[in-house]
């Protein structure tokens, strides 16, 4: 298939139905109407189905049945969305079922705002329902990319059973660029019948049941251990990110991910022009997190600067990768305002003339 | 030819449940049962158990199920049939699953006439968690939370979910039926065939509200219990059959069926 120009928001949609997406439930949330909107169109074309929900509550929980009879399903969603969505995103995971969440993020807490943030790092990261549970997230870059890591991203679902969470942010939703389909895109896990779906029993096959309740505390625990080892697998296996310049020397290592990793890029080569060498690592999957790449890409820097949507979230996760081996500095704009590359270059400029706060560490 | 003599088991499993003594959740699982079995769509029937006291009832079906959270069953039903119309999909819900936590899902997916059926067992009371007051609790009926009974100034009265659903301009099969005493049994299962028969047809959505005991909770003894549900429960919440997808609306709005817009070529 030829590059096509589109916005991000039905890129997103368009991999979805490229990967066999058949199923859509969601409820409108700006910045990412789009994405319903175009699914409201286009799968009717393909005899799929589209479900406008009365609430998150709902649309999640719809989720959760359609998965469980073993379709590919999606839903997506920005902030205050997801919040609602948490108890779906518990179960879904409880009960192990391949989902593909979206979650366009928007400025926080509350209401917030509609602009572009990376408020929910750590919800989408550390849990956000309850319990001991790991979403696998892909924060993509690009529309290019977030195509890429919707189609992956069911394949993904499948292979572990377990709901992943495209996190991107309003400019993602919003951006206009160039996608590329590839028409005899193989699928990147060897994917399995699903046998464990409920799709009636006719006694061929032990009954499905799918559930997150175990009354028995010793196979509960045990359930979670099975969890736990699927997310170690993940750890193991699935950690994406991208490095900039790291081939060359540098005194700054930047860490950014998402569109403000774009920012920071653009800041990067105008620090060239002024003689200052930096060089970047771009976490793409976020859980799991790179701790390892970005150590070894800290090693020839100073000092480290993380660049955020949000008072500092990911952060912490640089900071356990680092281990306190390197001086961590921090720039975050909120509430929906953007980091430009001029105050990152600046940032960069202030840690180089030792001029920067190294972030406390509390 | 021999003729089988041994049937399939049926679509209720040989096991014990946990149920209460004099508790009518284990009458109204028989009766689904029961009609699974004589529409013959076993092997393509997923049940939906609630949280609630029947929140294992996916051990006592002998039927693939999901386990939805609290209140949510309409929601994961809508979600099931939109992805496999085929199937033959039924939610199990209490009263307050269904009423309470899960109001706004069972109103949706009602009135977007999702073709499902929803069993709904109104007991009058929060069984699972001890007693506490439900939106259905009585006036001046006595629970864990009321512990003076309830007060409708403070907590409004009893919702009666198959009027307040029968409103809905969507068409659908809405009816109450009460399981306490054999006559009444029986009406409870003709109504249940004739939900589960509308969606077999591709009908409409469909849900047969049943009256059930909690002796537990009420502090009643079983047998006490059905006089109990008869005195007090069945005159606020009257039998019978509520609303029909082809029967006139309860009452008949003056506008006219929705149709399909056109669209260009
Ligand atoms: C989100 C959530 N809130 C509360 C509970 C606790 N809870 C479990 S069962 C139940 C009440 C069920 O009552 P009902 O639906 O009437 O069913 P019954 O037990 O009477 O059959 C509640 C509040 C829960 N499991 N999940
Ligand atoms: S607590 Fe009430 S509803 Fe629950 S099993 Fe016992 S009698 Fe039945
Ligand atoms: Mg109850």
């Amino acid at each position: 298939m030829a590059k096509k120009l589109m916005k991000g928001s039905e890129a997103i949609g368009e991999a979805a139905v490229q990967a066999g997406c058949k199923l859509f439930y969601g409820y409108p949330i700006t910045p990412q109407n789009e994405i319903p909107e175009y699914m409201s169109h286009r799968l009717p074309q393909i005899g799929g189905t589209f479900v406008q929900a009365e609430s998150e509550v709902s649309a999640s929980n719809m989720l959760y049945g359609a998965a469980g009879s073993g379709e590919r399903v999606m839903t997506s969603s920005s902030s205050p969305g997801i919040s609602l969505m948490t108890e779906a995103i518990s179960y879904m995971a409880g009960s192990e079922l391949p989902v593909v969440l979206v979650n366009i993020m928007r400025a926080g807490p509350g209401l917030g705002g509609i602009l572009p943030s990376q408020a929910d790092y750590f919800q989408a990261t550390k849990g956000g329902g309850h319990g001991d549970y790991r979403l696998l997230v892909l924060a993509p870059w690009s529309v290019q990319e977030a195509a890429d890591l919707v189609q992956d991203g069911f394949d993904l679902a499948d292979h572990y059973r377990n709901p992943v969470m495209i996190l991107g942010d309003g400019l993602i939703g919003q951006m206009m660029e160039p996608v590329e389909f590839h028409k005899d895109r193989k699928p990147i896990k060897e994917l399995k019948e699903k046998i464990w779906a409920a799709t009636g029993y006719d006694g061929t096959r032990p009954r499905a049941i799918i559930n997150s309740l175990f009354l028995d505390p010793a196979t509960l625990e045990k359930h979670n251990h099975k969890l736990q080892a699927k997310y170690a697998e993940m750890t193991r296996d699935e950690i994406r990110y991208e490095t900039y310049g790291t081939d060359k020397d540098y005194d700054i290592l930047i860490v950014a991910y998402g569109t403000v990793a774009r920012v920071c890029s653009t800041a990067m080569e105008d620090l060239e022009a002024d003689g200052i060498k930096a060089a970047m690592i771009r976490p793409i999957s976020l859980f799991p997190f790179p701790y390892e790449a970005i150590r070894k890409a800290a090693d020839k820097a100073d000092a480290v600067l993380v660049v955020e949507l949000s008072a500092g979230q990911m952060i912490e996760d640089v900071r356990l990768a680092l281990e306190g081996n390197k001086p961590i500095h921090f720039h975050g704009r909120m509430g929906g305002m953007l980091a430009s590359p001029e105050e990152v270059m600046e940032k960069v400029k202030e840690i180089k003339a030792g001029k920067s706060q190294e972030v406390s560490h509390v | 030819m021999s003729e089988a003599v041994f049937k399939n088991p049926g679509s209720l499993a040989d096991v014990q449940t946990h149920y209460c003594p004099g508790c009518t959740h284990g009458v109204i699982h028989r009766m689904v049962a029961e009609i699974v079995d004589e529409l013959g769509v076993k092997e393509r029937t997923i049940g939906i158990a609630p949280v609630g006291c029947a929140v294992l009832a996916y051990n006592y079906f002998n039927l693939d199920f999901h386990e939805a959270s609290h209140g949510r069953a309409p929601a994961v039903a809508t979600g099931i049939k939109r992805a496999r119309p085929d199937l033959m999909v039924f939610a199990y819900q209490g009263d307050g699953d269904l009423a309470s936590i899960g109001a706004a899902e069972i109103v949706h997916c009602a009135n977007r006439g999702e073709k499902v059926t929803v069993v709904f067992v109104n007991n009058a009371i929060y069984g699972m968690t001890g007693g506490q007051m439900a939106p259905t609790t009585l006036p001046g009926q006595i629970a864990t939370t009321c512990p003076t009974g309830r007060d409708t100034d403070l907590a409004g009265f009893p919702i009666r979910i198959a009027e307040m659903l029968s409103t809905l301009r969507t068409p659908a099969f809405i009816a109450r039926a009460s399981v306490h005493k054999p006559i009444y049994a029986v009406h409870a299962k003709q109504m249940l065939r004739e939900a589960f028969t509308y969606q077999k047809d591709d009908r409409c959505f469909s849900l047969v509200e049943i009256l059930s005991t909690c002796p537990t909770n009420w502090g009643i003894p079983p047998a006490e219990s059905t006089e109990w549900l008869e005195k007090n429960m069945i005159p606020y919440y009257p039998l019978g059959v509520f609303k029909r997808p082809d029967g006139e609306d309860r009452a008949p709005l003056p506008i006219r069926p929705a149709r399909r817009p056109h669209h260009a070529e």
